[in-house]
């Protein structure tokens, strides 16, 4: 059974990601896996690829992981995954198993997903297997200290896309990793973000209820990463639904649905004023940069608009 | 300690097999079925396609009932491996050359999750330039990886590995990923003569596996691939090369128990002739064969050659090796890869390490044959024998058997 979602009976749960990791004060990915396990009211099997979340929270001797959870590489927690399940299908009918079947989750960063891992994550679609795949996507390879990944926008500061005197950021936009996932045809394919809560898990009951593979991109606010003091981290998750960088939408059965529609879209220049990351396309002199930016976003949500249906 | 590879004793063993003439791969093909993996995740690549290929044949005609997991890239294939075999499930895979390449991160997470992944490995040379054919630089490229390495001569004991290999990694003491090396074409495609043991007797040889901190227990969950730094790495990389010790004991037991049921006894090492010799070569794999009709005809000039073929290459039987050469005054050793800029050839170094250690500090000439495949016919062996009866023949690196030297 799914677990209810209202904070009474959420907060009589036990927490599955225990206090006393290492991730950063404000840190936004322990907020978002505790909502994923928590939404889905069945035991979890949980594969981490190397990343924050990973190192932050399996320190050998301690771990702050409540459910079964495996570690192998960067880009191979889908795979891993792959392995998972097809033992317990096989040690199932074995009879070295029973039970309810567990949830297979993996949770991933953007550099895992968009880029190292994307072969992995592809073949690990194509062939079916049951699982839950989360990405964790702060924009950028946090662990290693802020480089760009593909899923970094246009014009970011990172440590390996600088602001110099003569490359602004970085000059690349971003890869739709959710529209390139959809397009394995899968059951289940969502974007979310912590701040909508309810939402976010809600697409978790809904994706660990399909007989195949389920992917949710999740926007994971780093104030290390983005610039933004620790306590913010909310309020930017929500300021990205608001200014439509991360739209929240969803892909079931192949159906495309918009969660959330600001009643007042809100221009990209107070996303960019919310984190440091940004804070060289205030100055006047790159206002062709913000405007690009806003541009991007814009086609991106028209074109979500019409994919849902809703242009 | 001498050993003698699986001649056919005279007396009936207690579990007879049923003859067959098939190629290497086929027949390993059917040690995984036999062995009943739980999960086999594999990707193809020639040498090796026909094992996937034969094995996919069982699943879908229920021989088998495996999960077989059609992977994407050979990294993809141990990487499912180590989640299958993290779940708590009998785990195979087969690979060769550039897809072992491939693989190399995920080998040493395999191991160093001590997890007893069976790996059959067709040897194949490692691009550039691209070639299909066996050597053995992709087997070499391993060695440090942590996996236990066992070396095939022909069909049977590619067969016969094939199933001591999961007793041996499945053992708990050992708790470590086991390949089983055979020669890419020379054993994976010639069709010999060979027994297959009846699939119960495998079964019941092999028994069932039970891990001890599978993912799937969820009544007792546990971290798997935690972060180590300086403060425990070293002890967790020291345990491992425990179990990799206890390798050796392993093997002998798996083969002890093999040969009573099945008749075929093998060992760390094969030697032929090698009692008086007082010239010999070591080598590894199907070169073996042709090197024994060699030391056949030496002896019949009066030479008293011999010949020690190492079938555990990983862990390396370095005391084992200094005992068997121990008499031997001229001693070559034949490498079937290079080791480019390093002090001497793989093979060679691991011979010479062992002799030094072993206090055998006797001179160790190496060759360089059959790289990319090529074939090495009995008389280029055989002026290798000659060369080493030799005063003139320095230790070290000789040179190549049956290279065209530019002009
Ligand atoms: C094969 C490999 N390449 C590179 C690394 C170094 N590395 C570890 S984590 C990481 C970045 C992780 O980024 P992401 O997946 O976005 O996760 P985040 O830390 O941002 O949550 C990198 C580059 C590695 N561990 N393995
Ligand atoms: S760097 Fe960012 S993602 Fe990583 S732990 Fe800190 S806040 Fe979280
Ligand atoms: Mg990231």
């Amino acid at each position: 059974m799914p677990a209810a979602l209202t904070l009474r009976a959420l907060t009589a749960q036990q927490d599955q990601l225990a206090p006393g990791h290492g991730l950063c004060a404000g840190c936004s990915e322990s907020i978002i896996v505790r909502q994923v396990l928590a939404a889905l009211g069945r035991p979890a099997v949980v594969a981490l690829a190397t990343g924050c979340l990973e190192v932050a929270t399996t320190r050998y001797p301690w771990t702050a992981w409540q459910v079964p959870t495996v570690h192998n590489a960067f880009e191979n927690a889908a795979t891993t995954i792959s392995g998972v399940e097809a033992a317990y299908r096989a040690l199932a009918r074995r009879g070295k198993v029973s039970g309810e079947p567990p949830v297979f989750v993996v949770f991933a960063g953007d550099g895992a997903t968009y880029d190292i891992g994307l072969q992995w994550l592809s073949g690990a679609l194509e062939r079916g297997h049951r699982f839950l795949y989360v990405c964790l996507n702060n924009e950028g390879y946090m662990n290693t200290g802020a480089q760009r990944s593909s899923a970094t926008i246009q014009g970011t500061w990172t440590t390996t896309t600088p602001v110099g005197t003569v490359v602004p950021g970085k000059p690349q936009w971003r890869k739709d990793v959710t529209a390139i996932v959809a397009a394995h045809h899968i059951p289940y394919v969502a974007q979310a973000a912590p701040h909508h809560w309810k939402d976010l898990m809600a697409k978790v009951q809904k994706a660990a209820a399909k007989q195949g593979p389920a992917f949710i991109n999740v926007l994971a606010p780093c104030n290390r990463g983005w610039r933004f003091e620790p306590e913010e981290t909310i309020r930017l998750s929500r300021l990205a639904a608001d200014t439509c960088v991360w739209p929240l939408f969803e892909v079931d059965e192949g159906a495309w649905k918009l969660s959330y529609r600001p009643a007042q879209k809100r221009p990209i220049v107070d996303w960019l004023k919310a984190q440091g990351r940004f804070s060289h396309l205030l100055d006047p002199q790159r206002q062709d940069l913000a405007l690009e930016v806003q541009s991007r976003v814009d086609q991106e949500w028209q074109q979500l608009l019409s994919r849902c249906g809703s242009g | 300690m001498t050993t003698t590879i699986a001649r056919r004793g005279t007396k009936r063993p207690p579990v007879p097999g049923t003859p067959v003439a098939m190629n290497g791969a086929a027949l390993v093909a059917h040690a995984m079925r036999q062995v009943r993996p739980d999960v086999v995740a594999a990707y193809p690549i020639t040498p090796q396609t026909v094992i996937t290929e034969t094995f996919s044949e069982f699943v879908a005609n229920g021989r088998v009932h495996t999960e077989f997991v059609p992977v994407e890239s050979e990294h993809a294939a141990m990487s499912a491996c180590i989640g299958a075999a993290c779940a708590g499930a009998r785990v195979q895979t087969a690979t060769s050359g550039p897809g072992l390449a491939l693989m190399w991160e995920v080998l040493g997470i395999a191991s160093g999750l001590r997890l007893p992944i069976v790996m059959h490995l067709c040897t194949r040379a490692l691009s550039a330039p691209i070639d299909i054919l066996c050597d053995h630089s992709d087997a070499m490229a391993m060695r440090e990886t942590g996996w236990v390495m066992l070396v095939g001569e022909n069909v049977q004991e590619a067969y016969d590995n094939a199933i001591m290999a999961v007793k041996i990694a499945e053992d708990p003491r050992v708790s470590l990923p086991v390949a089983n090396l055979l020669d890419g074409f020379v054993v994976t495609h010639c069709m010999e003569r060979a027994e297959l043991l009846p699939d119960d007797a495998v079964t019941e040889f092999v028994g069932e596996y039970s891990p001890t901190h599978p993912l799937l227990d969820l009544q007792h969950p546990v971290t798997v691939g935690a972060l180590d730094f300086h403060d425990y790495y070293m002890e967790h990389r020291r345990q491992q090369e425990e179990g990799m010790a206890n390798a050796k004991q392993a093997v002998e037991h798996a083969a002890r128990e093999f040969a009573s049921l099945f008749g075929r006894s093998y060992g760390l090492l094969d030697t032929y002739q090698l009692e008086d010799a007082e010239v010999a070569m070591v080598v590894i794999g199907s070169a073996a064969g042709t090197l024994r009709m060699v030391v056949d005809g030496l002896r019949r000039e009066g030479v008293r050659a011999g010949l020690l073929r190492v079938r555990c290459l990983r862990p390396f039987p370095s005391q084992e090796v200094a005992n068997a050469l121990k008499g031997v005054q001229r001693i070559g050793v034949l490498d079937r890869s290079l080791a480019l800029g390093a002090a001497g050839e793989p093979l060679w170094s691991d011979v010479v390490a062992a002799l030094a250690t072993h206090g055998a500090g006797h001179p160790v000439t190496g060759w360089v044959y059959g790289v990319g495949g090529r074939n090495t016919p009995p008389g280029q062996f055989r002026q290798a024998f000659l060369a080493l009866l030799d005063p003139a023949t320095q230790p070290g690196r000789a040179g190549y058997l049956g290279l065209r030297e530019r002009r």
